[in-house]
């Protein structure tokens, strides 16, 4: 077997620190998830309506944050926001925002998305069997609409969650800053220790998406 | 239905604005960034920018404790203004920023001192000498810079003095930027660029330690130093600084530094082209 300096990771605190770098990372991710998830529902619905103003507005706002990098929006609201307003957000707090911010404006354009890919027939159909207006959204359109959602949304649950390796820019030190430090520590004792430790960086991120995949997979099967 | 959709529209609006506002906290009065000297005392803690990734200059040990030539002296100039020490994990790239914002009072992060630089930040005396160098596999050895082969590229880490250098003295190298120490050894080994350019420290250090290696030039450009920064203007924390370096010069404290940290690395024979002490460059 390769010397892949694996031994770097029991040195001292090197795992628990590797493990806690993990906890940040997912710390971050997932409470953006939780704000952006039902945010993104709510201006996907609007997205869909008939308001010239609303839709401009939801337009403007999904394309700048899809245009400006995750790097770019970091470093706004974290060194920006104290320059403009001489607020002093916190390394995490600032992650929070931009991902949140993002998260809510992918979701809205998914939900947008899976709403309009309903075909028409399905609400004419339903007006034609007597059923209201709120009776053909509980039972007719939004059962399809979320079917359609669950993978998409899933890619952006694991994406968010990937995209937390950018925040090492804005000092928060997480799982792939943990791993540089360690690999840097030791790059005189274990130089090798980069092969090992990257491999259980990717071990790291893999377990902890893994799940979210496994059950949307089941939450899909459930449903169709 | 169109009108609630509008009325919820509105809200959503108000309430984005306002949780961006709640989350930032109090806002300041208008005024400088930077804390001064009395202020950092008042509050009992002061925030220093290291490196956490720059073996031995700044980084982790396995016990979670940050350690290196520049955070021996931030130690001690936490321990001499009897403050508690926060670290501030910072990049190459960001060094300026956190000054720029206030949020670090002092950068020690094997800061290089340049004209550019000093515009943005105000740098107290230096602690270290420094010069560029380039470093290249011994199978084909980079000794010179002349008549560069252009479908070959030079690795450099982005905000560096030798990404500058480059640009400003030699546009025809392609260079190949990484914004983390790590990401460009990983390039340097992988074979992604023929040669990389840094601080004659790093890349004496490097090929000491990676067999394989030549620094085939080792000293380009002029001879800069590495100096404590802070933000542009805070006098009473700048002054304070310089006096501390010039005290600390009495006692050889920047020669106990080299002993402590980077003899490991760079042996005795460096000690004394490294180090400056009391701010004066010889």
């Amino acid at each position: 077997m390769p010397d892949l300096g694996l031994e770097v990771l029991f040195k001292g605190k090197n795992l628990a620190r590797l493990l806690g770098g993990l906890w940040t990372a997912l710390r971050i991710s997932l409470l953006s998830v939780a704000i952006s998830l039902p945010l993104g529902v709510l201006l996907g619905v609007l997205m869909t309506r008939n308001n010239r103003f609303v839709k401009a507005l939801l337009q403007f706002y999904l394309n700048f944050i899809r245009i400006m990098p995750q790097m770019v929006l970091l470093f706004i609201v974290y060194f920006g926001s104290t320059r403009a307003f001489g607020w002093d957000i916190s390394g995490e707090a600032a992650s929070v925002i931009v991902f949140t911010l993002w998260g809510t404006a992918e979701m809205s354009d998914l939900v947008r998305g899976a709403l309009i890919s309903i075909p028409r027939h399905q609400y004419e159909s339903a007006e034609a069997l007597g059923m209201s207006k709120s009776q053909t959204s509980l039972y007719i359109i939004i059962p399809q609409a979320v079917r359609r959602l669950i993978p998409l949304s899933i890619n952006l649950v694991t994406r968010m969650i990937k995209t937390t390796s950018l925040i090492l820019m804005i000092g928060v030190v997480e799982v792939l800053k943990v791993s540089q430090q360690i690999i840097e520590a030791n790059r005189m004792s274990s130089p090798n220790a980069a092969f090992g430790v990257y491999l259980s960086v990717f071990l790291l991120y893999f377990f902890a998406c893994w799940p979210i995949s496994l059950l949307a997979g089941r939450l899909e099967k459930k449903w169709s | 239905m169109k009108k609630l959709s509008r009325i919820i529209a509105i809200a959503l609006t108000l309430t984005m604005v306002l949780a961006l506002c709640a989350c930032g906290g109090s806002k300041k009065e208008e005024g400088p960034v930077y804390r001064t000297l009395d202020e950092i005392k008042a509050s009992g803690t002061i925030n220093i920018g290291v490196f956490s990734d720059k073996n031995p200059f700044g980084y982790v040990d396995e016990n979670g404790e940050y350690q290196g030539y520049d955070v021996y002296f931030a130690k001690r100039i936490a321990e001499d203004l009897g403050v508690k020490l926060n670290y501030v994990s910072t990049e190459a790239a960001n060094r300026i920023e956190y000054l720029q914002t206030g949020k670090v009072d002092i950068i020690l992060a094997n800061f290089t001192v340049t004209p550019q630089r000093a515009e943005e930040v105000d740098f107290a005396l230096p602690y270290m000498n420094v010069a560029l160098g380039v470093v290249s596999p011994e199978g084909k050895v980079i000794e010179s810079l002349d008549n560069w082969n252009a479908d070959e590229q030079m690795i450099v880490i982005s905000g560096t003095t030798a990404e500058t250098y480059f640009t400003e003295n030699y546009p025809d190298i392609p260079l190949q930027k990484y914004d983390t120490y790590a990401n460009a050894k990983n390039a340097m080994e992988n074979g992604n660029g023929v040669a990389w350019a840094n601080d004659n420290t790093e890349v004496i250090a490097f090929a000491l330690q990676n067999p394989g290696y030549t620094v085939g030039i080792p000293s380009l450009g002029s001879q800069d130093t590495i100096a404590p920064a802070v933000s542009k203007g805070n006098e009473t924390l700048l002054n304070w600084l310089n006096s501390e370096i010039e005290a600390l010069g009495a006692e050889n404290f920047f020669h106990a530094d080299y002993e402590a940290t980077l003899v490991d690395t760079y042996g005795l024979d460096y000690e004394e082209s490294l180090v400056v002490e009391g701010g004066i460059v010889k």
